[in-house]
């Protein structure tokens, strides 16, 4: 089962066992996950879903398109090199992903 | 879906603590309405610490789910039923919220104290000691001869959306009635599938009520660009049945020609389900009316998101200014802000109102709100599909539609948040970056 591990800004972890095809955004929203509100439902109207990521994990991730990077200048916690909007990463059989909520999300 | 708790073993746990007269004891809250505002209430009391039963209780046979993508996705078969579910089962267990599906309330008691029984269209009961109403608001129906065909369809919820699929392969035209969000996405969406789609929209513009005139026409060349027969000012006199009397075959306007369709969409607007707030004798007007916190005039039922007449939230809106807005945005903000009210917090709307709508690949979003606007800026790059009209009160901006362009809607969302300000005359450069240009007050 892939699996993404949560950590919030306070260093709390959550390991969420995810479905293959699942965003990872939606495994969180399901789960409960706090630091995640994905207002739009993951279709890349929002940026409330940003994750950084952490690096060693970073090639593993599909290369991002221009609307969420543009969707990325507008988070409320400023991104950084490892930023992602999480509706964008989908779970593999073999995804084992660490990512890091942000403190905010609106 | 499957079941989670039924509404027998809600409203029997419930009266199984029994004190009052009628067997009922009214503890808890009962939240009226599955919706996305309904369940953002229970969500947000249990992360307050609300400590409370809840009820969650919703008139469909699904479990509470995400809307939006009806038009879209879901339509277009891009994303399953499932993935449109709000929360995990465990997460209702979990957090001791009760779900309750496929029970319409008809009828609510209540005493002095706020407390009461909401009575069901099946007989069933729910006691509770205060009562949420995140009801929503209904598609309104078209008035028209013939509008009771087989075909003649709406798309308001899960059911409606099931029930336009399984009738698709039949169709080679469709017609939409409405040319407001759900009308074009739903246009947008057909035309992907292969279908001819006109559609027919009674007023002189696309998107009316949401978006200014520059918009609109900028939506109008894009769609008809894209492939759609789009007719504004259109008058319809009825819905023609095909020979066999079986079903639609068309839409006959007002000068006798018939646009064929096997499918007629009706997306002409939704009216909000005021009738348990009028039964209850609360204000209604366009909606329930609510003060900053949530709260309907009898003081204690809180009314939230598309059935919620509202004051206009956006920081320095003239006061006695009302709205009722109907987003997720919205549906939301303004549960949260009734999640306070309920544990004895006054906090005030947060955050600047926000929209969008998919459509093909025009990806509108638009930050605050336009009411009050007395002058616009349009900033247009066509080499890369780019399009924003920023809205001005008295100077100040109050709001942006941006097609496809993320940046300009963000500066104005943030600049709005932190009461800033983007002046119009640097704003007008399209080049110009807006973010950069923000001033304080």
């Amino acid at each position: 089962m892939p699996t993404v591990h949560f950590t919030d800004a306070e260093g709390a972890v959550r390991d969420i066992e995810g479905n293959i095809g699942d965003s990872v955004m939606e495994t969180a929203v399901r789960n409960g996950v706090p630091g995640i509100v994905a207002e739009c439902g993951g279709s890349l109207s929002c940026a409330t879903c940003h994750v950084f990521v952490r690096e060693d994990c970073l090639d593993q991730l599909p290369e991002m398109e221009e609307m969420e990077d543009e969707m990325l200048y507008g988070t409320v916690v400023d991104r950084e090199d490892n930023s992602r909007l999480s509706c964008q990463l989908r779970l593999a059989e073999d995804t084992e992903l660490y990512v890091t909520t942000p403190e905010a999300q609106v | 879906m499957d079941a989670t708790k039924t509404s027998t073993t809600a409203a029997h746990s419930a009266a199984a603590d029994g004190t009052v007269a009628d067997g009922a004891v009214r503890t808890g809250l009962l939240i009226v309405g599955a919706s996305q505002s309904g369940v953002q209430m229970a969500v947000s009391l249990r992360a307050l610490g609300f400590d409370e039963h809840i009820t969650l209780l919703g008139e469909e046979d699904h479990r509470p789910y995400q809307r939006p993508a009806l038009s879209k996705e879901f339509l277009q078969g891009t994303v399953e039923s499932e993935s449109l579910i709000f929360r995990s089962n465990e997460y209702w267990d979990e957090h001791n919220v009760a779900l309750v599906k496929g029970e319409r309330i008809v009828r609510i008691e209540r005493e002095a104290d706020g407390s009461g029984v909401a009575h069901a269209a099946s007989g069933a009961r729910f006691p509770f000691k205060r009562v949420a109403l995140t009801v929503g608001a209904r598609a309104r129906k078209l008035d028209l001869p013939g509008a009771e065909l087989d075909g003649v369809v709406y798309l308001r919820n899960a059911d409606d959306a099931l029930a336009l699929k399984a009738q698709l392969d039949g169709v080679r035209e469709a017609v939409v009635i409405g040319g407001g969000f759900i009308g074009l996405e739903a246009a947008s969406s057909l035309h992907k599938m292969g279908k001819a789609v006109t559609v027919l929209e009674y007023g002189p513009r696309l998107i009316g009520r949401a978006v200014g005139e520059e918009t609109s026409e900028y939506f109008l060349n894009a769609h008809r660009d894209r492939g759609l027969d789009i007719r504004l000012d259109a008058r319809m006199k009825r819905m023609v049945p095909a020979e066999d009397g079986s079903r639609v075959a068309g839409v006959e306007l007002s000068d006798g020609t018939v646009v064929p369709a096997q499918l007629v969409l009706v997306g002409i607007g939704v009216v909000p389900n005021t009738e348990l707030a009028e039964q209850l004798g609360l204000d209604v007007d366009n909606g329930i009316v609510v003060d900053r916190h949530a709260v309907a005039s009898d003081g204690t039922t809180v009314a939230v998101g598309d059935v919620a007449n509202i004051p206009n939230p956006l920081p320095g809106a003239p006061e006695g200014e009302r709205i009722r807005l109907e987003s997720v945005n919205n549906a939301i903000e303004h549960a949260k802000v009734a999640a306070y009210s309920l544990m004895g917090r006054s906090e005030e709307y947060a955050g600047i109102p926000w929209f969008w709508s998919n459509q093909a690949d025009l990806k509108l979003q638009i930050a605050g709100l336009t009411l009050g606007y007395d002058s616009t800026v349009v900033r247009r790059d066509d080499e890369r599909g780019k399009f924003s009209v920023l809205y001005y009160r008295d100077g100040r901006i109050i709001a942006a539609d941006c097609v496809n362009a993320p940046l300009d809607f963000m500066a104005v969302k943030n600049a709005l948040a932190k009461g800033q300000n983007i002046p119009a005359d640097a704003a007008a450069d399209p080049a110009v970056v807006l973010k950069t240009i923000v001033t304080d007050g």
